[in-house]
């Protein structure tokens, strides 16, 4: 960290985040009382946990004020890490591609 | 013999070797966690539509996990406490606000002991179902990081907190970066919560 | 904010006689290290050719007992001296582990990133040297693993280096050690990559810019980020292979999976093509794992040894970094016959032809680097000069394999054992030899013997090119590479077949040729001619240090003025300028 940090604004901002992460988990449980669909369901739940990891990352792990080579290393892991996801994903987009061009090459015009 | 940047910043890149160290071990570690998400998914997409019958027949504890939650945000709470009171240049705040984290760290793992017992005494093992495989390698695998992570923070607030009247800098440095890893642990908790009990 | 106390972080630890412990065992010194690390390396190479000779015997005379040594392997391996199938197959499994994760890995990156690099960003050590020493010790425990896996009940792991599931998930043998034994290994490479990152960023001498870092440095850095993003998800497959095989869960089996008749008792639900899939991502970086070293060492050695600066440096640097990056987003090339739809082969064949273009670049430029220097063909040059149409042959014949309608008849036959031998045999082998006869001065502080570096340079040229080019032939001819008596008792396969004693006593050739260099390694610890601080005369920082260099490498503050290969600089009054010399006034 660099040297003129003012700690006890930064503390003061450390409660209102923990505050915030707390209401997020209380949202969370409730959100899944929520009668709606699966993939709405899923959209709501991984938003929130998103928006918690994003405070736990930017103000706990300081990431919101941190160098460059820092950021630098971390796009790159997206990148990879979006490779990653894609693995499962790309494959069971391919399977349905697959199955509907069969269905459409035996669907009568 | 010295390594140079151990304690102080690089001039071009304003870090110290031990920051960069660690932002590389995590990014390796979201590539881990990363990996296994991806085989959540793929486990979950290949499942028929049965995944929501495997995860009601597991019968997760949904109280016990949110209280388990709120243990693990309030331990990060106290670990940045920790850090800022070694800013702050004080020593026996940093030791409380250390011996809560390792201690919140054990909550985590005592409730933890709990869920799992009681998964056993249903006969609810990981070769019951994929959910379970997986609801266990995961939970369990981010279980190890807790102790790892308290193990390394029992070390700097208990012998290596001396440091503190020798080199008062590297110390906090350190507890940084062992605070780093132990919001990662937290982090990748606050998706494996909604991702098991509620999704 | 408190003020700051700067203490030296490791005060006590200089100007102390260490033990013997400490500085050789447990040294935190990274030469010490890289030379560890480059033994073990070295000593594994040779056990897993040892393992590959064996198996050579029961391709060229399937069912005949094993000369000298068969009456050793015990009933269980060998009755009679006659190999059983299911120990051929543990010795191909170990053999591709053992070369891949304790051969080459340990050699190209840990021994010569370790003892070389630093020494050439002008760093006095690591950036960590404790987590040095400790990855070094868990992959000393790795292959400690590994190695006594032979000597379980159902003896080592047998299920390929891929270790396919489900086979893997339920065979009997030493899988489980196999997989205890990875972890080691991966974990052993994702500290060492943290270190060598963390190196490189911070640790460069004053003036050692980025695009005045010698290229073995940038190919040891894309290695390092290919170990840290890569190995991960394949110690998280690990993990959920360890737990189909030791809690019963089913990750990687399917349902209704029938073994000899019988529904296997698991649950079911899981998926093999998830292993693969894991298994791959890794493993697809890790061939570039092989390889960047590989061309770093050429690099190097060829610009020493050419008096020429590279052609091409920074066309080179950015090939490297797009080798790296590409790397990650091809690794389905090898799983074409999985029947993943026509979509996912498309964009994965698209990829691996891209891929393929800096490779090219950088070995372009290599050739292109020789035209006009006057060069000297001392033994690591022939062998940075052997790798280049090696590695050429091997690069050429991957092609094929990268399109799916030509894989798909050439996937698991002999072919692809060719293409990959060519890429990592005398391929990137003939790079790290050229890399111990280079830096050997620098760690002994004496010269290995050339003549004895001719005669290991020479027949092996011959005897690689025995063994790997009739693989081809077969593999063209549909011979798969699974079987354990060559393929004779195909038809399709008897015009052939013949060629298996070629290869089989090219291989035992090929392990002569190699005596002259043990002798030579030996030998001129003590004996060899006395080198001086530079003896090749070359331009790098690591040539500046005394050699063998002390705790600490450098004796004198280094300050880099200039890029890495100024060699043969017109109006210089000598044919190379070191990085760090200051300009003459």
């Amino acid at each position: 960290m660099s040297e003129h940090v003012d700690i006890d604004k930064q503390v003061r901002v450390y409660f209102l985040v923990f505050g915030a992460l707390m209401v997020g988990t209380l949202v969370t449980v409730l959100a899944a009382e929520l009668d709606v669909s699966v993939p709405v369901a899923l959209t709501i739940g991984l938003f929130i946990a998103t928006a918690k990891a994003s405070l736990v990352a930017c103000f706990f792990m300081h990431l919101i004020d941190e160098k460059k080579i820092i950021y630098w290393t971390l796009a790159l892991t997206v990148a990879f890490f979006i490779a990653l996801m894609a693995l499962p994903l790309l494959t069971s987009v391919a399977d349905q591609v697959g199955e509907f061009a069969e269905v459409e090459a035996h669907e009568p015009h | 013999m010295e390594i140079p940047y151990t304690v102080e910043a690089h001039p071009e890149t304003g870090l110290n070797n031990g920051k960069i160290g660690i932002w590389l071990f995590l990014t390796s570690e979201v590539m881990l966690f990363g990996a296994l998400f991806a085989t959540f998914i793929m486990l979950r997409l290949g499942s028929d539509g049965n995944w929501a019958a495997m995860q009601a027949e597991a019968e997760l504890n949904i109280p016990l996990a949110t209280l388990n939650t709120a243990v693990l945000i309030a331990s990060s709470l106290t670990m940045v406490m920790a850090w800022a009171s070694l800013m702050r240049g004080q020593l026996g705040r940093f030791k409380l606000f250390g011996w809560l984290t390792v201690a919140c760290g054990g909550v985590f793992l005592v409730i933890k002991y709990f869920e799992y017992t009681a998964k056993f005494e249903h006969h609810h093992y990981p070769e019951s179902s994929t959910f379970l495989a997986i609801y266990f390698a995961m939970t369990g695998l981010h279980a190890l990081h807790v102790i790892g992570g308290m193990a390394w923070n029992a070390y700097f607030t208990g012998p290596g907190s001396k440091l503190f009247h020798t080199n008062r800098q590297w110390l906090t440095d350190r507890v940084e970066h062992s605070g780093l890893f132990w919001h990662f642990v937290d982090l990748v908790w606050i998706f494996l919560f909604p991702v098991f009990y509620l999704l | 904010m408190a003020e700051p106390v700067h203490a030296s972080p490791a005060h006590d630890e200089h100007h102390h006689e260490q033990s013997f412990w400490r500085k050789y065992i447990f040294s935190t010194d990274h030469k010490v290290i890289g030379v560890q690390y480059s033994v073990t390396g070295l000593a594994f190479l040779l056990f897993g050719f040892v393992l590959m000779m064996v198996m050579r015997w029961n391709l060229a005379y399937p069912g005949e007992p094993i000369p000298f040594i068969g009456s050793l392997l015990g009933e269980n391996r060998a009755p009679g001296g006659i190999m059983l199938p299911d120990f051929y197959n543990e010795l191909g499994a170990m053999h591709g582990t053992i070369m891949v994760f304790l051969g080459v890995v340990p050699l190209a990156v840990g021994g010569f990133g370790n003892f070389v690099m630093p020494l050439q960003l002008g760093a006095p050590d690591m950036a960590f040297p404790r987590i040095n020493m400790i990855s070094y010790w868990c992959l000393f425990l790795g292959g400690v693993t590994m190695f006594a896996s032979f000597f379980l009940p159902n003896g080592a792991a047998g299920n390929g280096w891929t270790s396919y599931s489900p086979l893997a998930d339920i065979a009997l043998n030493g899988q489980t050690a196999w997989l205890i034994g990875m972890i080691f290994l991966i974990t052993s490479s994702l500290l060492g990559a943290v270190n060598f990152i963390t190196t490189a960023i911070q640790l460069r001498a004053p003036g050692m810019t980025w695009m005045r870092l010698p290229f073995f440095c940038w190919a040891q850095i894309v290695t390092a980020f290919l170990l840290l993003l890569a190995f991960p998800p394949l110690e998280a497959a690990g993990v959920l292979q360890l737990m189909d095989r030791v809690a019963n869960t089913s990750f990687f089996i399917p349902e209704g999976l029938v073994v000899g008749g019988e529904v296997v008792d698991r649950s079911g639900g899981g998926s093999p093509l998830l292993w693969q899939h894991l298994f791959w991502f890794l493993a697809h970086p890790e061939v570039y794992v092989l390889i960047l070293p590989a061309m770093g060492i050429v690099a190097e050695v060829i610009a020493n040894n050419s008096r020429k600066p590279l052609w091409g440096y920074r066309s080179m640097v950015y090939s490297l970094i797009f080798l790296g990056f590409m790397s990650f987003i091809v690794w389905a090339h090898h799983m074409f016959i999985t029947g993943m739809g026509s979509v996912m082969s498309t964009f994965f064949q698209t990829t691996t032809m891209i891929i393929s273009i800096p490779s090219v670049i950088i070995l372009s430029a290599l050739f292109i680097s020789l035209w006009g220097g006057s060069i000297r063909y001392n033994t690591p040059m022939l062998f940075a000069l052997g790798f280049l149409p090696m590695f050429g042959i091997g690069g050429l014949t991957g092609l094929p394999l990268g399109l799916s309608a030509a894989d798909i008849p050439l996937h698991d036959t002999y072919y692809v054992i060719g293409h990959f031998h060519y890429v990592v045999a005398p391929g990137t082998l003939f790079a790290l030899f050229a890399g111990v006869y280079y830096w050997f001065p620098k760690v002994t502080g004496r010269k290995m013997n050339e003549f004895l570096g001719k005669l290991h340079f020479w027949p092996s040229l011959v005897f690689m090119n025995g063994v790997f080019f009739p693989m081809m032939i077969q593999g063209l001819n549909g011979v798969s590479r699974r079987l354990a008596d060559g393929g004779i008792t195909y038809d399709f396969a008897g015009e052939v077949a013949g060629l298996n004693r070629m290869m089989s006593v090219s291989a035992w050739c090929l392990a002569v040729a190699q005596i002259p260099f043990i002798i030579n390694f030996f030998m001129s610890i003590r004996n060899g001619e006395k080198a001086g601080r530079n003896p090749w005369n070359s331009t790098t920082v690591e040539w500046l240090a005394p050699s063998p260099a002390p705790h600490g490498n450098f004796d004198q503050p280094i300050e880099v003025v200039r890029g890495p290969y100024e060699y043969s600089v017109p109006g210089s009054d000598k044919d190379y300028v070191p990085q760090a010399e200051p300009a003459s006034t």
